[in-house]
C-alpha cells in the first residue's frame, strides 16, 4: 500500500502540483473578487430603500438557494453552449478565452462567493452598535466616512471568523471545477485513478494537500483575527506583572 | 460674572470661539419643534436660545421628550417641524410628500454638525480605535487636519479631561467614567460652538459620576455653551445658567437655576422636585 503511495507522490508529483497551483488559484480569484463584489452587495443589502435591496437580495437568493454543481454547468454547459453558438464566433481571437472551462470556473466561483460573503457582511455591518454610528454621525461625518472608517473595520471584526469558514468552504467548493475538466486538485487525482487504478492513493494525496492548505489559512486566518481584534486583548495582561505566588 | 471669566479664558484669547460676543447673533435658536413618533407626540413646539456660554440645563421626567428635543437639535432624529439656527445658520430642510421633513443638504448639516458636538448616554466611543485614535478621528478624518497638529491637540485635550495616561487604551479596557470623560475629549476635538451632552452621567456607576461632573463643571466655568439633559440636579442647582423643566413635550418652565429651584411656579415643577434624586 505504501509502496503504491510512493509510486503516485513520485510519478504524478508533477499533475499533483499542477493541481495544487490551480486550486490555489481558483481559491484566491474567488475570495478575492468575490469580496470585492459582496460589500457593494451588502452595502445594498442593508439600504432602507426597497429598489436598492431588491437586485442584491434576488442574486443573493439565487446563488445560495442553488447547488454549486448546478450553477457551474449551467454556466459552462449552458452560457458556454450559447456563445459557441454564435455565428463565427469560434474564428474570433476570443474563442481561445471563451471556449476555455477556466473562465466558467472562475465566474460562477466569484458570483457564489460574492452571494455567500455578502450575506456574512450584512450580518457583520447590521452588528456594528447603532451607537458607534450615531456618534460618527453626530460629529458630522459623511455616509461613505463613516463606511470607511466606522462600519467597514466594525464589519472585519465581527464577521472574522465566519468569513475564514467561507474561504475554507471556498477552497472545497474549488473541487466542484474538475466536473468540467479542469485539473485541478480533484480533478488531477482523479485522472491519476484514471491512469492507475490506485483510487485511494490518488484521493488520500489529493486530500492531504487539502487539509495542509486548509491548516496553513486557519493559522494565517487566525493570526488576522488577533490583529483585527487586538481591541479585545487585554493590555494589562501584558504590561502588568503577575502578582508574586500568582501563577498556578 | 461668567461672562466675564469666559472672555478672560485662554481659548477665547487663542480664537477657539471666534464668534464675536457683541454681534449678539445666539449659538443655537431653536424655534417652534414638533416631533412624533408615530401618534405619540413626544415635543409639542419647543423653542430655546442659548447664547455664547450659556449652561442650559434640562430636565424633566423620564418620558418628557429631553433626550428626543437634543437629538433633533443635531438631527439625529428628524424633528417634524421647527427650525435650528446655529450661529444664526438655519438648518435647511426640506418638505417631503408625506408631509414630514428631511435635511435638505446633507453637506451643510454635516458642516454644522462639526458645531454641535455631542455627548451619549452611553459614551459610545468606537470601539475598534483607541481612546487618542478616537479623539483624532474627526479632526482628521471630518475636518481634515493634519494627523500631528490633531494628535498634539488631542493630547491637551486628554491632559484637560485627565485622560492622556490612558490614550492608547482601548475604550472595553477602561472603566465608564474614564470612556465619558474620554468621549468628552473627542466632542471638543471638533472644537463645537456648542456641546450637547444627552444624560452623561446616567449609564454610571454613582462612584464615578463625580469624575465626569468635574469635567463637566470645568467646561462651564471656561464659558463653553452647553445644553445638558439631566438627572443630576446639583449640576443643574450649581452649575448651569438656566434651567429648562419639560413636561410632556412642552416647556413648563425656563429661568435662572435659582428662581426655579427656590421658587417654582408650575405645580409639576414642584412635584418634581420633592421626588429624590
Amino acid at each position: 500500500m505504501f509502496e503504491d503511495l510512493i509510486y503516485v507522490l513520485t510519478k504524478y508529483d508533477s499533475w499533483l502540483w499542477q493541481g495544487f497551483l490551480l486550486t490555489l488559484q481558483l481559491l484566491a480569484v474567488s475570495v478575492v473578487f468575490g469580496t470585492l463584489i459582496a460589500i457593494p452587495l451588502a452595502v445594498a443589502r442593508v439600504s432602507k430603500l426597497i429598489w436598492v435591496q431588491a437586485l442584491p437580495f434576488a442574486f443573493i437568493y439565487v446563488f445560495r438557494g442553488t447547488p454549486l454543481i448546478a450553477q457551474l454547468f449551467m454556466m459552462y454547459y449552458g452560457c458556454g453552449q450559447l456563445i459557441a453558438n454564435i455565428e463565427g464566433i469560434q474564428d474570433h481571437w476570443s474563442w481561445t478565452y471563451l471556449r476555455d472551462p477556466y473562465w466558467y470556473c472562475l465566474l460562477t466561483f466569484v458570483l457564489n462567493t460574492a452571494a455567500y460573503m455578502a450575506e456574512i457582511m450584512r450580518g457583520g455591518i447590521q452588528n456594528v452598535p447603532n451607537g458607534e454610528i450615531e456618534a460618527a454621525r453626530a460629529c458630522g461625518m459623511a455616509p461613505a466616512t463613516i463606511y470607511r472608517r466606522i462600519i467597514f473595520p466594525r464589519m472585519w471584526q465581527i464577521i472574522w471568523p465566519a468569513y475564514t469558514n467561507d474561504v475554507i468552504f471556498t477552497l472545497k467548493a474549488t473541487s466542484l471545477a474538475s466536473t468540467v475538466t479542469m485539473m485541478e486538485l480533484t480533478g488531477a487525482a482523479r485522472k491519476i485513478v484514471a491512469r492507475t487504478a490506485l483510487p485511494y492513493e490518488a484521493f488520500i494525496s489529493a486530500g492531504v494537500i487539502y487539509l495542509i492548505i486548509v491548516y496553513v489559512l486557519t493559522f494565517g486566518f487566525k493570526g488576522i483575527e488577533k490583529h483585527l481584534r487586538r481591541n479585545e486583548n487585554r493590555k494589562e495582561n501584558k504590561s502588568v506583572p503577575a502578582k508574586a505566588g500568582g501563577h498556578i | 460674572m461668567r461672562i466675564g471669566q469666559a472672555r478672560n479664558n485662554k481659548n477665547f484669547q487663542q480664537g477657539t470661539f471666534y464668534l464675536d460676543m457683541s454681534t449678539n447673533i445666539p449659538a443655537l435658536k431653536v424655534e417652534g419643534m414638533f416631533k412624533s413618533f408615530g401618534e405619540h407626540e413626544v415635543l409639542k413646539g419647543i423653542d430655546l436660545t442659548a447664547n455664547t456660554g450659556d449652561v442650559i440645563s434640562i430636565i424633566g421626567s423620564s418620558g418628557s421628550g429631553k433626550s428626543t428635543f437634543l437629538r433633533c437639535i443635531n438631527l439625529l432624529e428628524t424633528p417634524n417641524s421647527g427650525a435650528v439656527h446655529v450661529h444664526g445658520e438655519l438648518i435647511k430642510m426640506r418638505e417631503l410628500k408625506d408631509g414630514s421633513q428631511e435635511p435638505a443638504d446633507k453637506k451643510q448639516l454635516q458642516r454644522i454638525r462639526t458645531k454641535l458636538a455631542m455627548v451619549f448616554q452611553s459614551f459610545n466611543l468606537w470601539s475598534h480605535l483607541t481612546i487618542l485614535e478616537n479623539v483624532i478621528e474627526a479632526p482628521v478624518h471630518v475636518l481634515g487636519i493634519p494627523k500631528k497638529e490633531a494628535i498634539e491637540r488631542a493630547d491637551a485635550l486628554l491632559h484637560k479631561v485627565g485622560m492622556y495616561e490612558r490614550r492608547d487604551y482601548y475604550p472595553g479596557h477602561i472603566s465608564g467614567g474614564q470612556q465619558q470623560r474620554a468621549a468628552i475629549a473627542r466632542a471638543l476635538a471638533i472644537e463645537p460652538e456648542v456641546l450637547l451632552f444627552d444624560e452623561p452621567t446616567s449609564a454610571l456607576d454613582p462612584e464615578l459620576v463625580g469624575e465626569v461632573l468635574h469635567v463637566m463643571t470645568g467646561l462651564a466655568e471656561e464659558g463653553r455653551t452647553m445644553l445638558v439633559v439631566t438627572h443630576e440636579m446639583g449640576f443643574a442647582k450649581g452649575v448651569s445658567s438656566h434651567v429648562m423643566y419639560l413636561h410632556q413635550g412642552r416647556v413648563e418652565e425656563f429661568g435662572a437655576p435659582k428662581e426655579i429651584f427656590e421658587n417654582p411656579k408650575s405645580e409639576r415643577m414642584k412635584q418634581f422636585l420633592q421626588r429624590d434624586f
